[in-house]
């Protein structure tokens, strides 16, 4: 028994087995896991510089010294408000949002095999923001904590939904497949919501919030309504991982190595749709950090998903904080939206992708 | 089909150098599809705030009629029903014709990115040409269709260049098309965010393809664009029955392949583009039209009249469903041709990997 757990999870772990392992090889893993520790404490510090970018840089010029002075003495200045109060709580949801669709992007490539999957072009975000809407439309509410689970539902059905319409066929799920599933899946459901809210004027307000996938103008409790959701998914993404190691060697592989392919799923699903359904009923669709985050994690870690993971959900927070800022100062005094943004640097990664001869195998 | 080949029970029709084979199904569809279109039409003439019995308003298109019920339908209802059908017809020759020469059912305008460029190159004229006063006279009537149109071929050339790899791979050109759809919806919103409200107010209306509150001044460049258009589409489409059998057969038929492809390929263009010009973006038929024409023709191919006829008969149909049946609130025809739509592209999707494994 024992045995069979070593196995399983061959590489870079702390249980491979040091018998029978060349020196050289031993050498290597321990190299390779020092220099991924290295990797992960540099994109910490760059997160935190971002974080403080995105705190200090805005459409009104604050000095740094003020920053400072906001963040550690506040004294009800008109900077410390600006800080405390608009940038602060926008700068934390675009922390936790990036994070938990980083992750997310990752578990669905995972899970998918799919170098294309990602939460907005699956479906899945647009899923959650047609199943918010229609309770507004339906139970007049805008309390968040039911909207939420409304959220999580869409995001439910729509996941499931593109992999049943996706996986049709003899040969399952292809790139290809997935992606026009989860488009006419995203067309369907845009054009339901759309017609929601042209029929009721109560939901256009609503609903304004949502459609463009902005960090801005959100109510600063709406971070802290939302984390349990997003940390629980973090949590079940984490446990999920070793599992999904031994997935991408096949279902075939992964049950002969003595795991639960059906548990496997099950929970890799219910992280996505925690981390999706939260992160939209905050902000709103936003694209594309799914799909470019877990490309440049994979660069750096390799395949290993305990790796992966948290170099994703890092990376897409450094993203979505730098695409915020950079909105923000483009398009002075107005700002640009950080769901633009991203589109308009992860559209064309996407074309990069599909253009490589052959995609990258998962 | 060659040209001096002839089929028992297919009588072929020579004029000249070009040869028909004569069928049934095929001539029927467009006959069909009229008679849905006529009344598709007379009821959306009819139905509205002010209802009109089918009887009044053909003596008003007659000529007869008391002058209530002329001004409505004449100035207010035709404009609109006429806009429809139109675009509609452009929308789903465009969609026949790419998905003939692709060879593939779902390259069409919509996901090859061409509506969404003729998309922008719309909204950048509302949005920067429209100053205070917004827009009207010769902007509306030439500026708006010429962007549109620019829009459209400059999204064509990028998605084609971009797919090009030693030749064009059918699923590579989709993919392409779907990425840069989303880079040019980013385009647009962020074209919107530049704007003034009254002008980003006339903008969404026209984004989310709507037909209502169009006038005369819409229905003159489509008509006149279908009425260049489609005679040379019809012409250019000869060789598209050699051109289903690949480039090499194609070329072994006599076709000049790359030049009449680009000639079709530019016509498909300018057809939708001028369509989204007059209309905005009205989803999945240019997709679906074509491919339900086909299914009812039971030809090898899209058929270009029928399915330029069919299209038309659905988006009136659309527009007559989106206007009257949510009581007070007109919803724009694009959001239900995408309801329709959409759930076919799933069947497209569902019953292609059913058939063939590529």
């Amino acid at each position: 028994m024992e045995r069979s757990v070593t196995v399983a999870t061959p590489s870079g772990s702390r249980r491979s087995p040091r018998s029978g392992v060349a020196p050289q090889q031993a050498d290597a893993t321990v190299r390779r896991r020092r220099r991924r520790l290295i990797g992960l404490l540099v994109l910490v510090l760059v997160l935190l510089a971002s974080v403080l970018a995105s705190i200090a840089i805005g459409s009104k010029p604050i000095a740094l010294a003020d920053v400072w002075h906001a963040l550690a003495t506040p004294t009800g200045t008109e900077d410390d408000i600006v800080i405390g109060s608009l940038r602060v709580p926008r700068t934390m949801l675009g922390l936790v949002v990036g994070i938990s669709l980083g992750v997310a992007g990752a578990l669905m490539q995972g899970h998918t095999r799919n170098p294309l999957a990602d939460p907005g072009l699956l479906g899945v975000n647009q899923g959650a923001a047609f199943a918010i809407v229609l309770s507004i439309f339906m139970l007049r509410t805008d309390d968040i904590y039911t909207l939420v689970w409304f959220g999580f539902a869409g995001a439910l059905v729509a996941t499931v939904a593109v992999f049943a319409l996706g996986s049709v066929g003899r040969g399952g799920p292809t790139p290809v497949t997935l992606a026009l599933a989860g488009a006419a899946i995203s067309a369907l459901l845009y054009a339901l919501t759309s017609a929601l809210v042209l029929l009721d004027a109560q939901s256009l307000e609503a609903f304004r919030f949502w459609r463009s996938g902005s960090l801005a103008g959100r109510d600063p409790e709406i971070v802290l309504q939302v984390l349990p959701f997003l940390v629980a998914g973090l949590v079940l993404a984490l446990v999920n991982s070793p599992g999904l190691n031994a997935l991408s060697l096949g279902e075939d592989v992964a049950r002969s190595l003595g795991q639960s392919v059906m548990l496997t799923r099950v929970v890799g699903i219910a992280a996505v749709t925690l981390l999706t359904g939260a992160a939209v009923s905050a902000c709103g669709p936003i694209g594309f950090v799914g799909l470019v985050v877990p490309h440049m994690a994979r660069a750096i870690t390799g395949p290993d998903y305990r790796w992966l993971l948290p170099y994703s959900g890092l990376l897409g927070a450094i993203m979505l904080l730098v695409a915020d800022v950079v909105g923000r100062v483009v398009a002075r005094p107005g700002e640009l939206q950080v769901g633009i943004m991203l589109a308009l640097v992860g559209a064309p990664f996407f074309l990069v992708l599909v253009r490589r001869r052959r995609l990258v195998r998962l | 089909m060659g040209r001096e080949t002839s089929i028992p029970g297919r009588p072929a029709l020579r004029v000249g150098p070009a040869s028909w084979v004569v069928r049934l199904r095929p001539v029927l569809v467009p006959v069909i599809a009229f008679g849905l279109l006529v009344l598709a039409m007379a009821v959306n003439l009819g139905r509205g705030d002010f209802p009109i019995g089918v009887g009044d308003v053909l003596a008003v298109l007659l000529g007869g009629g008391d002058d209530t019920h002329a001004y409505i339908v004449l100035e207010l209802r035709l404009p609109r029903a006429l806009t429809g059908a139109l675009v509609g017809a452009a929308l789903a020759l465009a969609g026949a014709i790419t998905q003939s020469i692709a060879r593939n059912p779902l390259a069409s305008p919509d996901i090859l990115g061409v509506t969404a460029g003729a998309g922008v190159g719309a909204v950048a004229v509302i949005m920067l040409g429209g100053s205070a006063g917004g827009i009207s006279g010769g902007i509306a009537e030439f500026g708006l269709p010429a962007a549109a149109l620019g829009g459209g071929l400059v999204a064509a050339l990028f998605v084609f260049a971009i797919s090009w790899q030693r030749g064009i791979d059918g699923y590579r050109l989709v993919l392409v098309g779907l990425g840069i759809t989303a880079v040019l919806v980013a385009i647009k919103f962020y074209l919107l965010t530049l704007s003034e409200v009254a002008d980003a107010g006339r903008a969404m209306v026209w984004i989310t393809g709507s037909l209502n509150g169009r006038g005369w001044e819409h229905v003159t460049p489509v008509a006149l664009a279908l009425l260049v258009l489609v005679p040379l589409a019809l012409f250019a489409a000869r060789p598209l029955g050699g051109l289903q059998f690949g480039d090499d057969t194609a070329r072994g038929l006599g076709i000049r392949v790359n030049g009449s492809r680009a000639a079709l390929i530019l016509i498909a263009v300018a057809l939708a583009a001028t369509a989204t010009a007059s209309a905005g973006p009205v989803e999945f038929v240019a997709l679906a039209t074509p491919q339900i024409a086909m299914r009812m023709a039971g030809t090898p191919q899209p058929p270009l009249l029928g399915s330029a006829v069919l299209g038309a008969a659905l988006t009136v149909s659309a527009d007559v469903i989106a206007r009257t049946a949510f009581g007070v609130v007109e919803l724009p025809a694009g959001i239900v041709t995408a309801v329709i739509g959409a759930p076919y592209l799933m069947y497209l999707l569902v019953r292609r990997y059913r058939e063939v494994r590529t």
